[in-house]
Parts: structure tokens; C-alpha cells; sequence
């Protein structure tokens, strides 16, 4: 372990602040996987993770005399852990127990900017920064104990307990030292780093310092939030984007029982009222009065349909060509799904006050630094006069309402200063104007030779832009309601390697022939942005399913079909460590309707690698699919919380299964109609597979590869695969709905 | 016209209209977080508390009609420093991702245990169904309710 | 999916029957002879398309409801079917040879499907509908014979049934089968369509609609002269299918097809009760078999009248011109109000309005009373609607009162008399 200081020193006395951000020249850098604005600017390139933008230590860690650390994170708990995990990555490098160390995670007033917390890359961007940030604190810390103790620091070690010890016995607490201890620092590149053996902290399953208040009523959630004088807000629109109320005179409203106060501007028009039952019940009065409908194409035929009809400008992803034997034997299909709601559990919900000329505003959008943007924006108000702090909220997969609902509260909270605003859309408010997950279409031919190599590999994938996440006030519904409206940016795709519509419409398999064309189709008919796994829920699927075409075509094991074309180490070894727990070679069809299957996918092939197999028997009355049991291994580098990582690629493999047999947001060509749980099923527990076996492969050293959305892709095209194993039907078009698979089944 | 209800052992009188919906009067009136808003419409489960040890919606009951039968909410079952069982089962599975719909999750497995403190795999699958879990945490809810089923067993 | 509740009488009928007609006939009528068992025949042995045809009658005939016992295999029986005597339990009708009915011949699978009479010669309760399934033709049944055969068999051996003492004696059940079982199906009517006649077969045969939808008599036998007048099952209205039915002026072919296969029309409410896995089923039916259905019910609705007046659209709210207790308007507010209030989102697509509802017009409470206290799940492939139960949060008092409100507020019929009690009867009915 080298403890050698390359660089400055730093001595307690005046501690020495060096800045360095005058004449570094700033970069944008696509922080948050690509998606949102540009991301904060890089001043320090050499510096790892989100210190290339915040390479000041005291950004991320202050330590009080008592020796208890605050650490910042720019990333945000949307119920993946993160506040978890990296409690743990900077509990582990500063040596100090997770309970004296206070996680702040992103509030614009406190914390580093690390842009959305999206694209798997909390771990990547924020636990990178923060672990690299306590490491230099740690050797800052060591320094200073050297310096006091009269000793060198080879002699010293922390305890873990928040102090540092010497040989000889003498000790001195990181209190003590924080004292005096300017953190008003850089950071520097190479600090070293804690190893893996040593390791106190990370590794460990730190039980989530989130649950025990969500399983005992405390207060977890931004809707539980209550501020003095608070106002309940509920907003007055039609049952669906497109759709406008007609509204009574303002007069008439503000005069109906338990309104406060009626807000309208343009098109936008909400109530407040001091209780929020009063809210509800006028807003259920003027929901019910007539609506318009904006004259719009509001396509609702097939995916494929309505995708192929529109302008597109291609975009080649891959073109690789090689001289190969010729093909005998190919496949072609063409796969898709439809428009899919984010289905968030908790409707989103935002609270906003204007307080002694600073407008806060609470949200649980992904993009916090965002919402101060847009609402700067819209408000035309000065940035600095501006507070955002994210509050956790349900589950939330991407961009659901969010975004919008804090444009809308802190509009409001404008027109009722010294008054909280707490806005919360209804349920099917949420289904009827979030933006969905955008419907895709792929086209897939690949053909084999007679040594059943891959020699041909034709792909097309069509998709909206999926990255619409608000940077300005014309991003969210409010601004383009409000009178001059903010016109809506013009959707753009994310440039690969991270990719959007084109996420993992690159495979990681390695084929001579690869042509991949994206169709960016920019005209957005229905409302989109972000769901979990952007393009890579299709892309994986039409790939996977095509590997296995391609094995039944070829009459070989589709796990074969795949390492046979895989050198990636990483992904041969998930692929082989799910396939030895889950006895893939031993399976046997023991019934009719009994199959099995599986899928593999690196995420961007550049994130968490994922392999998935299934078993499944399907109902031949119903044609329910019984999933028995699924085992699915995950490399996602260093690891933090292993339960934590099991928990997220558990919840991908049920949130995909359920987009994959039952999602489809659908609409009548004037409104949407999928508006409530019965109109847009999602799967329950009844469907729910027997078991369910996340294997974490340890990659000590390596670095960190978000998880959040590894198994999205791979469990749907397992499930596909599986279905193709039990019927003998090959099923392209999601949802693979009950009566679909028992019509196709019966006609067998 | 006051309204007078018992939750978790307590009296109290509540000033919201009779109307209102239970979840509203807990969450406002009585600062409770445990139940929370999900629909509305009896659909997700979110909302779930106890009337007379049974689990109902909350969202679809006026606090009018509440009367004098014993309300009883998540925040009845335990405290974050004494949890009950099933809360404690659910902690040491660490059952919840997001954890909006884990309130509602609780409630409605005690409600099954308080009747049958030994149900079958198949009888807490059926008997969750009316709750909704947006994401895929049902595999750990399931071995809660099984690990609370345990522990109520081995408590005799 | 709720058992079948029917009123068999057949015991104590039975009982009467074999008295009155003496020792000697009742040896006559009594005695049928065992078909010898066969080999069990190869899934192969059957086409494609006889199998195909066999799966769609079979859904037609809904075997798979009473044959399944909750989350059992399916058609492998022991589904428990109270009735005011006892409890009958469901035969495996998977191609199980020890279990089922793998041994059976074609022959003997169609006469205990129409004639009630099991292999061995023993009676069958008519739980099982052979007064219908005697008018399914031969190549019909042969066909589901196939589709049954075609299937894996499940070994699942029924419970005993449980009938109260006296009642056990199958030999009795011929003389039920003397009075009520008449032979053959009726010919063609040359006057009405092939549609008309196709819907007419499927109806009086393999649906059986008038196992539910007709009156039964004392002797637990639908009334002779009354088909369709309606009748009751697992505690839930059936509703007559004939003209007296009170709505029949808002149903027409369109809207009987929508709901037979969606679960669900706008214009009337949603299958509910035991209708639900009718329309579960109905929703797997090719859609020429369910219009031929609809086709001969709307017939049997009007009377055959063609001129019979436009489709009546209701929309009642009497809502501004009531004098109704603010405390009950309150209740349903915060209780209904989400979904049943005109113009809520729930009415605004698509879903039925209250004052549709044929339920709450009716002049017999009992279906309103049981959605409210039971809700009504969606059928399982389907997005129809589905209603939260409402039985362990509201009191009978409260109930009682929601549903005199929303009589009041959305029909022109005069209130329920006793609500309250009938409600508190319904519910103590619901708990045994």
C-alpha cells in the first residue's frame, strides 16, 4: 500500500486552498448516461467519477468535531439503494462506522451537481467521486495525525471507530483533527484506496437506512412531508394530453366550497384549498364538466404502424463487414412493443414555498438541478434565487410526472408567497399526461453458415427519442400551457456509445457482418420520454430471441449459439454461472407447455453485465404463463450491497415480465384510455414466479456498473425464448397477453 | 358536525367533513404516513388500514362511516425502535425497493395472519392480490409474510 | 371462481317419484348397463381440427368452471358445489384412467354427458346439465370427447359427496330423470336464420343458459313454460332472458356481444357474480358462435318482434332535484363518488353509468346488494372494469343507504322496501 504523497501538502495552520478551476477550461460531459441537459462542466478531467466537475473535497465530505462526517451525493434515492450503498462506499473509505456518517443526497443549496440520477450511473459517477473523495480525506486525515503525533504516517492506521492509532499505542479521534482540517481542497487523482480485504463496510449487506421508517410509518416519502400553513393543490385538466377543460369564469370557482384560491395562466388552471379533500372534490366537479381535444394525429394502431409512418432520419449504429463463408440457413423477424406507462405506485407530488424572497422547491424528479432550470425558466426568476432538493418519491423508472408537477407547485407557490405549496397529481391524471415509455419497432435478419457462424446480422430499429427529461420551461406541460407559452424542444437522440432508441442495438456478440441502422424518428405523437432501459428493453429482446431462431434454426443449445460468439470474459461468466444454477444442461421437458429459456445483455455493453434463465409452463386454457423459476446472474464490478444489487435485478425481472406480457398504453385516436389500474394491468402477485436466484458475481478492484437496469431486456426475452421452448410459437410483438398466447396455442 | 373515531387505540375527534375519505383524515388530520394515496379507486392496495382487524381500502371509506369500529393502521403495529412482527419480518427480509406500497403490504399480510397465523404459500399469494407493487419486490414480500408466519408460529 | 349453487331438490323429488310409481317400474327405470372400459385412446388418434372444434364447444358448454376446483389442475374436477342438501364434488374429466375418464368410449361419454348415466351405470346428479346437453348432437360431443381426451391426464380422485342422509341414493335420481329429462334436440326452425338456429342449439344446449337463467320448481327442474324467466345462482340474480326481462329495451345483438365477449357493455354494466366466468369463458369463443348467441337471445328478449321500439339510452340524475340526506350523499362522495359519479373519469370511457345498470333497476335488490358487498373482479385476459369489494368497510345500515341514494338519484323506480334487512340477509347468506 503506497502512501506516498505525490502532491501538496497541506499544513494546519492556514491551510492552503488552491484553486484550480480559473484556468482549467470547462468541457460538457454526458453525465446521468446521456440523458437530460449536458451536465455539469468538467474542470478536472483527470479526476474519476463526478470530481471531474466538483474536485473540491469539502463538495462531498465535512467532518465535524465529534468526528461525524456529512457526505454530499448530486444523486438521488429513487428506492434503488443508492442512499444505501453509497453510505456504505464513504462509511468504507473515510474508515468510519455507517451510523456516525450522514448522507445529504442532491439539494442545488448543498450538493455537487452530478446531473440526472439516471442511466445506471449513480454508482459510476457519484460512488466513483465519493469514494475517491473520502480516500483523499482519509489521507488528508492520516497527514494531519502524522504532523501531531510527530510520527510517520506508516506508522498510523485507522480503526474503523473514527480514529487514527499508532504503534506505540497513542491515538487521536477524527474530531480532533477536524478541527483544524481545510477541506477546501482538490482532490488528487491517486489516493489510495481501501482493499478489499480490509474491507469493513462495502461488501457487507448493510441493512437500508431507508426501511425501517417505511415499514413503521415514519416519515420516508416527499408526500409525507407537512410545512406550517401548508395548501393543498390539485390541477384542473381533460383525462388526457390533448385534452383542455372547459372551464367556468374564475369567479365561479373561486367561490366553490373549500377553494382558497384558483390559479390560471393560459392554459394551465389549478385550485389550492386548505385541506386537501377540498381539493379533491372541486377538482372532481370541474373535471367532470366537458373538455376539448387538440385536432392532432393521435395514432392507435400497432407500434409498427404508427412508427413506420413517420419521417426518419437514419442514423448507422454499426457497419462492419469481413469475408465470411456463405450463409445457408437464416431468420427474419420483426419484433416490437408498445407505448408503456412508468405506472408509477405514488402518483408524483411536489412541494414548493416561497420564503424571504427564495422560492424551494421539493421533488422527486431524477434531474433536481433541472427542476431549478425550468422553474428559473418559467418563473423568469434569477437561479440563484432558487432552491431544489429531492425528496424520495414512489418509484418512479424514469421520467414520470415528476418534472411537470414540480414546474406546476412552484408556479403556484409564486402565487401564495409565505405559503407551502404541496401538489399532487391523481391517479389517472398520472396515466393521462405522464410521458410514456416510447413504443419500438426492430427488424431483425441474420443468417448462419454451415459451420453455424453468424455471417450475417441485418438490423433496424425504429424508435421516438426517449431522452425529453425538462432542461427548460418548454420540457414541462406547464410551459407549454402558460401564456407566452415555451415552445417544446425538438427531441434528439443520444449519440452512442449510451444510445437511446439505439441502446444495445449493438451487440456484444462478436460478428463479423454487423449492419444497424436506427430510424430516429423526431415527431412525437404520443407523449414520451425515459422508462427504465431506454431502447436496450427492445433491442435486447429483438437480439435475443434472433440468437435463439438462429440456435433452433441451426438445431444447437442457444447457450452454446451464444458463447460460441462471445469473447467478453464478463459475459461468459454470467452466462455460465446462471446456467450452472439454474441445471440448464440437465433441463427436461417433463410436460406439454413446459419450456425453458434464457437471455443474456451487457447493459450499453458498457454497464452491468446480465445473464437470465427461466422455466415456465403455460396454461393452455388461459394461456397464463406460470413462470417456475428464474435464475439470473449479475457482474456489476466492485460490490457494495450485495442484497442491494439482488434486490434491483429481482424487481427488473418482475417489472419486465410484467411490461412483457401485459403493458400496452393505449389510446382511441382522441384520448388515452389505459386512466386506471383496470384499464392498464400490470402483474400481481398471483403471477409471480415461484423463485426467483440472483447470483452476484464479485469483481473486487473492478469498477462500479450500476445495476438499476441490467435485467430489463434480458427478462423479457428470456420469458420469449421460454414461450418458444413451451409452444413451438415464436411471440415478437409484446404484450404477449394471455389470449394472444392461448389463441396461438390452440390453433396449434 | 364532529365526527369521533379510534385509531390505534386512540379517540379522537375529527373535524374533516364526514365525507372525507379515512386516508385523508389519517394522513392530514391525524399526520399519519402509514396509508397513502395510490388511486383513489380500490384498485392498488396503498391505502390499506384495518376496521375491526379487517384490511379495507381507505381510500373508499368516509371517515363518516367509521363509527365506532377500532381503526388500526400500520403505525398500530410497532414502532421503528419495538416493530412488530411483520414489520420486523419485513425489515430483515429487507422487503421493499421503493417501499410506497410497503405500508399497504403490511397491512393487508396481518390482517391474513391475525385469522390464519399458518397460511399456505398459495393463501398469501391469493390473499395479497389486491395490492399492487410496481417494482418487483413480491418475491420479498412473499418470504415476509412467510418469516412473520414463522415467528408467529414459534411465539405460539 | 364461486361453485355453482343450484337448487336440487332432486332428493327429495326423487324420493316421491320412485314411491308413487312403484317397486316395478323403478326397476325398469333404474337399471342402466356399465360400458365396458377401452384402452385409453392416443391424443393422435384424434385431427387437429375435431380437437380445435372440441375446445370451442367445450367453452361453450363451460365445463372447465365446475370441473376445476380453485387453483386445480384444470378439468380434473373436485370442485365443491353446495346445494340446500349437501355438497356434490366435481368427476376428473381429464383422460386419467384410474382417476378419470381415460377408459371411456366415445359411447359412454355421450350418454352420461346427455343422459346423465356414468360408465358403470350409475346415475349422475344433474348438477351436471344433461336436461341441455341431451340436445348437443353426436359429432358435438365426439368432438369434446377429443379435446378432453387430447389433454393431460391428472390423477384426482373427488371427495365423497356429502349429501344430507336419504339423499345418497343414486338409483333414485331416475325418477327424477323420468319427470324432468326429455329427449332430443329440436329441429331447425326454417322460418328464422342459420344464425338465429346455430345461437338457438348453442343456447338450449351446450350453454345452458336456462340452468341459470330459468326458475326452477320445487323439484329443483326448470320450470316447464317459464324458460328464461330467470332464476338465481350463488346468490346472484340471474336475470330473465325472455321479455319479461325489464331492460330488454336497451339490449340489442350489438350490445349482447359486446358483453357476452368483453365482460362488459357501456350501456348496461359488467358481468358480475357467476356471469363472470361465463364471460371469462365466452371471451376465448370465435366470434361467429358468440354473435349466433346473442343473435338468438335478442330474439328471445323482444319476442320476436321486429319492430320493436329504438335502443333506449338512459341517463338519469336526479341528483339537482333531491331532497336526499346529506349524510348518505356524503357516503357515497367519499365511498362511490371516484368511480360512480357521472362524469368521473371511470364514466368517461366507456364505463357503464349507474343509472344503466340494470341491477339497480331491478325490482329485487339482490344483485346491487351483492356487487357492493362482494365488488366484481375482471375477468382474467379482459380490461374490464373491476369493483373493490365493499363488505368489510360499510355496515348494512351503510349499504342500505348508498343504495337507496344511488336508487334514488339515478332510476325512476320506487325505493326497495326492507333494504336494510335484506342487505344484513344477504351478507349472513354470503358468510355460510
Amino acid at each position: 500500500m503506497n502512501h506516498q504523497i505525490t502532491r501538496r501538502s497541506f499544513l494546519a495552520a492556514g491551510g492552503v486552498a488552491v484553486a484550480f478551476s480559473i484556468t482549467r477550461p470547462a468541457l460538457a460531459q454526458l453525465a446521468g448516461g446521456g440523458e437530460g441537459g449536458p451536465g455539469p462542466a468538467i474542470i478536472a478531467a483527470n479526476l474519476p467519477g463526478s470530481l471531474k466537475s466538483s474536485p473540491f473535497l469539502d463538495s462531498w465530505i465535512q467532518i465535524d468535531d465529534q468526528g461525524s462526517a456529512t457526505v454530499y451525493t448530486g444523486k438521488a434515492e429513487l428506492g434503488q439503494g443508492i442512499r444505501t450503498a453509497l453510505t456504505q462506499v464513504a462509511a468504507e473509505e473515510l474508515d468510519i462506522k455507517p451510523a456516525d456518517l450522514h448522507l445529504v443526497t442532491v439539494d442545488t443549496l448543498r450538493t455537487p451537481d452530478e446531473g440526472l440520477t439516471a442511466g445506471s450511473h449513480s454508482m459510476q459517477d457519484s460512488g466513483t467521486a465519493i469514494r475517491n473523495a473520502a480516500a483523499n480525506v482519509r489521507m488528508l486525515l492520516l497527514q494531519q495525525a502524522s504532523t501531531r503525533l510527530g510520527l510517520p504516517v506508516a506508522d498510523l492506521d485507522t480503526n474503523g471507530q473514527g480514529s487514527i492509532t499508532a504503534k506505540d499505542g497513542r491515538s487521536i479521534s477524527y474530531g480532533e483533527i477536524a478541527r483544524t482540517l481545510d477541506l477546501h481542497v482538490e482532490a488528487i487523482a491517486n489516493a489510495p484506496l481501501r482493499q478489499t480485504a480490509e474491507f469493513r463496510t462495502m461488501g457487507q449487506n448493510l441493512p437500508r437506512v431507508d426501511i425501517p421508517a417505511k415499514t413503521t410509518g415514519g416519515a420516508a416519502f416527499i408526500h409525507d412531508m407537512r410545512l406550517p400553513g401548508m395548501l393543498h393543490a390539485r390541477v384542473l385538466r381533460g383525462p388526457s394530453e390533448g385534452t383542455h377543460l372547459q372551464l367556468p369564469p374564475a369567479h365561479e370557482i373561486e367561490a366553490m366550497a373549500g377553494v382558497a384560491k384558483f390559479v390560471q395562466n393560459g392554459g394551465f388552471a389549478a385550485i389550492l384549498a386548505e385541506k386537501e379533500w377540498d381539493a379533491i372534490r372541486a377538482m372532481r366537479i370541474l373535471q367532470s364538466l366537458p373538455y376539448d381535444i387538440a385536432p392532432r394525429p393521435f395514432p392507435n394502431g400497432p407500434a409498427s404502424e404508427t412508427l413506420k409512418a413517420l419521417p426518419a432520419r437514419d442514423i448507422v449504429i454499426l457497419d462492419t463487414s469481413n469475408a465470411v463463408a456463405n450463409p445457408v440457413r437464416s431468420v427474419k423477424h420483426s419484433y416490437s412493443r408498445h407505448w408503456i406507462s412508468h405506472g408509477s405506485i405514488g402518483p408524483s407530488c411536489a412541494v414548493a414555498w416561497l420564503k424571504d424572497d427564495l422560492l424551494t422547491i421539493w421533488t422527486h424528479s431524477q434531474g433536481t438541478y433541472d427542476v431549478r432550470r425550468v422553474a428559473a425558466e418559467l418563473l423568469n426568476r434569477p437561479i440563484e434565487k432558487i432552491r431544489a432538493i429531492h425528496a424520495e418519491g414512489a418509484g418512479c423508472y424514469g421520467q414520470n410526472g415528476a418534472d411537470d408537477v414540480a414546474a406546476e407547485a412552484a408556479l403556484l407557490a409564486m402565487a401564495m408567497p409565505g405559503r407551502p405549496v404541496r401538489l399532487q397529481w391523481m391517479r389517472e391524471q398520472e396515466f393521462g399526461w405522464e410521458p410514456l415509455g416510447p413504443g419500438m419497432v426492430t427488424q431483425v435478419e441474420a443468417a448462419l453458415d454451415d459451420t453455424n457462424r453468424i455471417v450475417r446480422w441485418n438490423y433496424e430499429v425504429w424508435s421516438n427519442p426517449h431522452n425529453n427529461r425538462p432542461v427548460g420551461a418548454g420540457g414541462v406541460l406547464i410551459g407549454n400551457e402558460v401564456v407566452p407559452p415555451f415552445e417544446a424542444p425538438e427531441g434528439k437522440p443520444i449519440p452512442m456509445p449510451e444510445g437511446d432508441g439505439s441502446r444495445n442495438s449493438n451487440p456484444l456478440y462478436d460478428l463479423p457482418n454487423m449492419n444497424v441502422i436506427y430510424h430516429f424518428i423526431k415527431d412525437m405523437p404520443i407523449r414520451v420520454s425515459a422508462l427504465r432501459s431506454l431502447g436496450a428493453h427492445l433491442n435486447v429482446f429483438s437480439i435475443e430471441s434472433t440468437f435463439d431462431e438462429l440456435a433452433s434454426a441451426a438445431n444447437i443449445d442457444p447457450l452454446v449459439l451464444r458463447l460460441n460468439h462471445m469473447a467478453d470474459e464478463r459475459a461468459r461468466g454470467v452466462m455460465q454461472a446462471a446456467a450452472d444454477k439454474f441445471g440448464w444442461q440437465e433441463r427436461k421437458k417433463s410436460k406439454p407447455l413446459h419450456g425453458f429459456g434464457m437471455a443474456f445483455a451487457r447493459y450499453k455493453n458498457l454497464g452491468a453485465y446480465c445473464a437470465i434463465f427461466m422455466e415456465i409452463s403455460v396454461d393452455r386454457d388461459t394461456g397464463m404463463i406460470a413462470v417456475e423459476r428464474v435464475n439470473a446472474a449479475t457482474d456489476c464490478g466492485e460490490v457494495v450491497s450485495p442484497n442491494g444489487i439482488i434486490n434491483q435485478v429481482e424487481g427488473a425481472i418482475l417489472q419486465s415480465l410484467s411490461w412483457c406480457v401485459h403493458e400496452a398504453a393505449r389510446n382511441d385516436g382522441k384520448v388515452r384510455t389505459s386512466f386506471d389500474w383496470s384499464a392498464y394491468p400490470i402483474l400481481r402477485f398471483i403471477e409471480v414466479p415461484r423463485r426467483i436466484d440472483v447470483a452476484v458475481i464479485e469483481q473486487p478492484g473492478k469498477p462500479f456498473l450500476g445495476v438499476a437496469e441490467c435485467g430489463q431486456g434480458p427478462a423479457s426475452a428470456a420469458l420469449a425464448n421460454a414461450l418458444a421452448d413451451a409452444t413451438g410459437v415464436r411471440f415478437t410483438h409484446m404484450p404477449l397477453t394471455p389470449e394472444k398466447v392461448r389463441r396461438a396455442i390452440v390453433t396449434n | 358536525m364532529t365526527v369521533s373515531i379510534v385509531v390505534n387505540g386512540k379517540q379522537h375527534d375529527i373535524e374533516s367533513s364526514p365525507d372525507t375519505p379515512l386516508l385523508y383524515v389519517l394522513r392530514g388530520e391525524l399526520e399519519l404516513n402509514g396509508a397513502k394515496y395510490g388511486c383513489g379507486l380500490g384498485q392498488c392496495g396503498a391505502c390499506t388500514v384495518h376496521i375491526n382487524g379487517t384490511a379495507v381500502f381507505s381510500c373508499l371509506t368516509p371517515v363518516g362511516a367509521v363509527g365506532d369500529r377500532p381503526v388500526r393502521t400500520l403505525e398500530g403495529l410497532g414502532t421503528v425502535d419495538a416493530p412488530g412482527v411483520v414489520q420486523k419480518a419485513f425489515q430483515d427480509e429487507q422487503a421493499a425497493q421503493c417501499g410506497y406500497c410497503i405500508a399497504g403490504m403490511i397491512m393487508r399480510a396481518q390482517s391474513l395472519l391475525d385469522k390464519n397465523p399458518k397460511p399456505t404459500d398459495e393463501e398469501i399469494r391469493t390473499h395479497m392480490q389486491p395490492n399492487l407493487c410496481r417494482c418487483g419486490t413480491h418475491v420479498r414480500i412473499l418470504r415476509a409474510v412467510r418469516r412473520a408466519s414463522d415467528e408467529l408460529v414459534k411465539q405460539g | 371462481m364461486n361453485p355453482r349453487k343450484r337448487l336440487l331438490w332432486a332428493g327429495a323429488a326423487a324420493i316421491c317419484a320412485v314411491g308413487a310409481l312403484g317397486l316395478g317400474i323403478a326397476a325398469w327405470v333404474v337399471y342402466e348397463p356399465e360400458i365396458p372400459k377401452i384402452p385409453r385412446p392416443a391424443a393422435s388418434s384424434f385431427s387437429a381440427d375435431q380437437i380445435k372444434r372440441g375446445e370451442q364447444l367445450a367453452t361453450v358448454g363451460d365445463c372447465i368452471v365446475c370441473h376445476t376446483k380453485d387453483n386445480g389442475p384444470p378439468f380434473a374436477g373436485s370442485r365443491a358445489l353446495p346445494t340446500p342438501f349437501g355438497t356434490l364434488y366435481s368427476n376428473n374429466i381429464t383422460p386419467d384412467e384410474e382417476t378419470g375418464i381415460g377408459n371411456w368410449s366415445a359411447e359412454a361419454f355421450r350418454r352420461a354427458v346427455k343422459e346423465g348415466i356414468g360408465r358403470d351405470g350409475s346415475h349422475l346428479y344433474p348438477a351436471l346439465p344433461y336436461e341441455h346437453f341431451i340436445k348437443v348432437n353426436d359429432d358435438d360431443l365426439d368432438a369434446i370427447y377429443a379435446f378432453l381426451m387430447s389433454r393431460e391426464p391428472v390423477s384426482e380422485v373427488a371427495p365423497e359427496n356429502q349429501l344430507l342422509p336419504g339423499l345418497g341414493i343414486r338409483q333414485s335420481l331416475a325418477g327424477w330423470k323420468l319427470l324432468f329429462l326429455h329427449g332430443g334436440h329440436s329441429e331447425e326452425d326454417t322460418t328464422k336464420s342459420a344464425e338465429w338456429n346455430r345461437g338457438k342449439y348453442l343456447v338450449d344446449g351446450l350453454a345452458h343458459c336456462g340452468a341459470c337463467h330459468t326458475p326452477r320448481n320445487l323439484l329443483g327442474a326448470e320450470k316447464w313454460g317459464n324458460e328464461f324467466g330467470g332464476g338465481i345462482a350463488e346468490g346472484w340474480n340471474a336475470p330473465p332472458l325472455n321479455a319479461s326481462n325489464p331492460s330488454a329495451a336497451r339490449w340489442n345483438v350489438d350490445a349482447l356481444t359486446e358483453y357476452l365477449t368483453t365482460g362488459t357493455s357501456a350501456a348496461h354494466s359488467t358481468a358480475a357474480g357467476p356471469m363472470g366466468p361465463v364471460s371469462e369463458g365466452l371471451l376465448r369463443l370465435n366470434s361467429k358462435d358468440v354473435h349466433a348467441i346473442a343473435t338468438y337471445i335478442d330474439d328471445i328478449m323482444h319476442a320476436g318482434r321486429p319492430d320493436r321500439p329504438q335502443l333506449q339510452n338512459v341517463d338519469v340524475d336526479n341528483s339537482k332535484t333531491s331532497s336526499m340526506q346529506s349524510a348518505t350523499a356524503d357516503l357515497f362522495q367519499g365511498a362511490c363518488a371516484g368511480c360512480h359519479e357521472p362524469k368521473s373519469p371511470m364514466a368517461l370511457r366507456g364505463r357503464p353509468l349507474l343509472s344503466a345498470t340494470s341491477d339497480l333497476n331491478a325490482d329485487d335488490p339482490r344483485n346491487s346488494i351483492q356487487a357492493v358487498l362482494q365488488g366484481i373482479q375482471a375477468p382474467v385476459g379482459s380490461n374490464a372494469p373491476y369493483m373493490p369489494p365493499f363488505a368489510d368497510n360499510l355496515t348494512d345500515s351503510q349499504v342500505s343507504a348508498l343504495l337507496g341514494y344511488a336508487r334514488f338519484r339515478f332510476t325512476t323506480k320506487a325505493p326497495w322496501p326492507d333494504l336494510e334487512k335484506t342487505v344484513r340477509e344477504i351478507r349472513k347468506e354470503n358468510q355460510q
